[in-house]
């Protein structure tokens, strides 16, 4: 199974935001347990858009600028990218269809 | 023929999996349906110290991984599945989910709590951005700021005590004078000095502008209303039973907990109800569990009953 690119703070112009590919960022930390929750649903999703969608993590702790620049305030925050515009977001776990549903929705 | 089990779990926080532990591990033919995945409210909680056998204390999300693995060496089979009818014809049931139907001679309900919302203005807009149900994730981010934490039960001081590593000030808004926590964790709260109740007060209103600046307070005795600064808001304002789909089905009690006897039968045979869902006075992982294992025991004693 592949795993989300982790991204950090000095990755995250070129990976994130000028990426070709709808991504997807999950902001989490190690000690958060929805993150750890909502990381194998993230694995699974990396695996079915293959090619088509790009899913990355950016650890909040080592990476605090980042949370800083999207305000993100409760974890996990995820963010939906495309042409570097956030396009939809969504805070705290939700089930594989529904975040499926959002990549969907953008590709 | 169609294939009907023996038993059908609807759930599978710590009632659920432990059930289903016990079904299959006294061979009954059981399948557990979960609509998100395996863990319930359990999986959410940082740590937890009153589990027994675990001294040191273990992760929820740890705690619940374990038990999915023992339920899994049984052979439960466990499916992603959000059930959407119960119907009965003789003493067969169907369990409809959005993919199949499915057919059990019993079903044990372990479908749990959610937490409550506060329906106030700002609460949807700003969820995420400053209003939070869960401190272990979020506190870190409050770091010398002012917090605010609604409610008054063993959560709400227990998340408010733990705030205090962050937050400058932690203000506890309770609509009552009185807490339904615990007395020991109220005095180490009061004992605090970092912590500010507010009794006999609700919050009717988040403010802010993409995040949070301030709540609207109204004191339920004298009416005044006042304006209270906090950049973030923790919510732990009592659980809602998952019950919608069984009304007017089983007996519930008027808070839509589902009544059972002793033997955690409802008011349908065949039917079983484990766990948070019930009418109970205590609530906890280590209770979740026995009642599953009732559960599944009584499960088993009607199938015998039904041959």
């Amino acid at each position: 199974m592949s795993k989300p690119i982790e991204v950090t703070d000095d990755t995250f112009q070129a990976t994130v935001l000028e990426n070709s590919l709808p991504v997807v960022v999950d902001f989490w930390a190690t000690w958060c347990p929805p993150c750890r929750i909502l990381g194998p649903i993230l694995d699974e999703i990396t695996d079915d858009y293959a090619g088509k969608a790009v899913i990355c993590k950016v650890d909040v702790d080592n990476n605090q600028a980042l949370a800083q620049k999207y305000s993100v305030m409760s974890i996990p925050t995820v963010l939906f990218f495309k042409d570097g515009e956030i396009k939809e977001q969504f805070v705290g776990a939700l089930p594989k269809d529904q975040i499926a549903a959002k990549i969907d929705a953008i590709l | 023929m169609e294939k009907i089990h023996d038993t059908v779990i609807i759930g599978a926080g710590a009632a659920g999996l432990t059930a289903g532990i016990y079904a299959s591990r006294s061979n009954m033919d059981s399948v557990l349906l979960e609509k998100f995945v395996a863990g319930g409210q359990a999986a959410l909680t940082s740590f937890v110290e009153n589990f027994p056998a675990f001294p040191d204390g273990i992760s929820g999300y740890d705690l619940m991984e374990n038990m999915r693995k023992q339920a899994a060496n049984f052979g439960l089979e466990m499916k992603t599945a959000e059930v959407t009818a119960i119907t009965k014809n003789k003493d067969v049931f169907s369990i409809e989910t959005k993919s199949e139907e499915i057919k059990s001679c019993t079903i044990i309900i372990c479908t749990g709590v959610r937490p409550r919302k506060l329906n106030i203005p700002g609460e949807t807009e700003l969820f995420g951005r400053g209003i939070s149900t869960c401190a272990t994730c979020d506190g870190a981010f409050y770091r010398n700021m002012e917090v605010a934490v609604i409610g008054g039960g063993d959560s709400a001081l227990d998340e408010g005590i733990f705030l205090t590593r962050f937050a400058s000030k932690v203000h506890i808004i309770h609509r009552r004078d009185k807490f339904r926590a615990i007395p020991p964790l109220v005095r180490k709260a009061e004992e605090n000095p970092k912590i500010q109740f507010h009794t006999d007060t609700i919050v009717t209103a988040v403010n802010g502008v993409n995040s949070v600046e301030s709540l609207s307070l109204k004191n339920v005795k004298t009416e005044a209303v006042s304006t209270l600064k906090a950049s973030g808001v923790f919510l732990y304002v009592g659980l809602i039973p998952n019950t919608e789909m069984f009304k007017g089905m089983l007996e519930l009690n008027k808070q839509g907990f589902i009544i059972t006897d002793t033997n955690l039968a409802t008011s349908v045979d065949g039917i079983f109800a484990a766990g948070d869902v019930c009418d109970k006075p205590l609530r906890q992982i280590i209770t979740a569990a026995g009642d599953g294992a009732v559960a599944a025991y009584s499960a088993g004693k009607y199938l015998e009953m039904l041959e």
